[in-house]
Order: C-alpha cells, then sequence, then structure tokens
C-alpha cells in the first residue's frame, strides 16, 4: 500500500489530506501523480507544480517505490 | 531539546536562543518573522500555517547541517509556529550564534531564504472578502526546474 498526502490547496480540494492506493509491483511517483490527477480532476492544474517528496524527501522526475512508502505531494512553499 | 521544531503554541524568542548560546559563540544573530498585516495593500484578518511537521523538521535540521558545512563552529535553532495566528505573532524565530558576529548575521538570512525554498510549510491568508493559501494560488511560484534548489554542495 502506498500512502498519499496532500497539503494546503491540494488537501483542500480534495477534500482528503491523506489517501492509500493500493501497491502494484514496479510503481512509480508518475503512477501515484496519474492515479490522483484521475481520483480528483480538480487536481490535475496542481499536480505539474507540485513537488513530490517519497518518505519525506524530495524525488526529483520519476521515482521508483516499493511497498509502504509514503508519498506527499509539496505545492510551493510559503513559510517563514 | 529540539534544534529544529514544528510547534502549535507561542514562541519564546529566548528559549530559542538559549538552545544555541555557547562560550566559543561571541555572536547571536536572531531572526523573528511576525504576521504582517498588509500585503500589496491587502489587509490580512489573520494567518493560518499548515506544515507536513515530520518532513518540516527535517528540512530545518538540513538547513542547519547546510550552514554548519559553511562554517562549522556555527550553532542554530530554528522553530516555526503553525496554527492560526494574528497580526504580528511570531511564526519563526532564527536563532544563529556564531564566534565572530558576521557570520551570524550572514547565516540568519540563509536560513530564512531556504525556508522560503525547501520547508513544506504553507501559510494561508485570510482577508475580510476572502482567503487563499499562499504560493500555490494567486502568486504561483512552480518549481522553475521541477524541485527546489538545493543549492550548497548538492546540484
Amino acid at each position: 500500500m502506498i500512502t498519499v498526502k496532500l497539503f494546503a490547496a491540494m488537501a483542500e480540494e480534495a477534500g482528503e489530506d491523506t489517501l492509500t492506493l493500493s501497491w502494484n509491483e514496479g510503481m512509480s511517483t508518475e503512477d501515484v501523480k496519474r492515479w490522483l490527477g484521475e481520483r480528483y480532476p480538480a487536481l490535475v492544474p496542481r499536480i505539474p507544480a507540485a513537488m513530490v517528496a517519497v518518505n519525506q524527501e524530495f524525488a526529483a522526475g520519476s521515482a521508483a517505490l516499493k511497498d509502504g512508502d509514503e508519498v506527499a505531494f509539496i505545492p510551493p512553499v510559503s513559510g517563514g | 531539546m529540539k534544534l529544529f521544531e514544528i510547534v502549535e503554541q507561542a514562541i519564546s524568542v529566548e528559549q530559542v536562543m538559549n538552545k544555541i548560546i555557547h562560550p566559543n559563540c561571541g555572536a547571536v544573530n536572531l531572526f523573528v518573522g511576525t504576521v504582517r498585516e498588509l500585503t500589496k495593500g491587502k489587509r490580512t484578518m489573520y494567518l493560518e500555517y499548515a506544515a507536513y511537521k515530520e518532513m518540516a523538521e527535517g528540512q530545518l535540521a538540513r538547513i542547519g547541517q547546510e550552514i554548519q558545512e559553511k562554517c562549522p563552529d556555527a550553532r542554530v535553532a530554528i522553530t516555526h509556529r503553525i496554527g492560526r495566528l494574528d497580526i504580528s505573532d511570531i511564526a519563526v524565530v532564527i536563532a544563529v550564534a556564531t564566534p565572530h558576529r558576521a557570520d551570524s548575521y550572514e547565516y540568519s538570512r540563509y536560513a530564512i531564504e531556504r525556508i522560503k525554498e525547501i520547508v513544506p510549510i504553507w501559510k494561508k491568508e485570510h482577508w475580510e472578502d476572502g482567503e487563499a493559501w499562499i504560493g500555490d494560488q494567486k502568486e504561483t511560484t512552480a518549481y522553475p526546474t521541477g524541485k527546489p534548489e538545493f543549492g550548497g554542495d548538492e546540484t
């Protein structure tokens, strides 16, 4: 299983901040992005602007996943 | 004692400072970020901050490591508050202690700039006539290279 975390405007638009996705061998972050966009069409414009973190580390491009990973979508940040 | 913390209560500047005071350091620079009422002429009623807490604390620690790579004697503590904050409330405190003053100014500035780049914290402005998460709506700042710039020794 993959845990998907959403924040800020993405969480509000989805109405959820934590989602789960069943594991399929060979999954990558690209598969999670596609799944998220299909499940929440309102998020489609936001997905390309968000950075992806796997297990709390930024992952550039398409990263391979393993069962149990946590994939977070990080919209441009505005702390400070 | 946690040097890099996300908290939900008011931050004590002195407590953050006391974490890094050290006999080898003759300078402590404190940066205090507070909630501003007017942004581009628009009046904010209050702010709401949210964080990916575990990762945000890890990224704050990463900033501390980056500073220590540049200045091995530097001591850094950063606390960021989340939740609802009113005007003038303290949102972030950065304390940097170094043997001499020039480095403490430089790395305090470095830390706040890095927070705005690589730490997963978001603010939502609430106005009289609406609200918006900043950074991903009106003031869109997408990552031009597809990921935050890590700078330093990493590319």
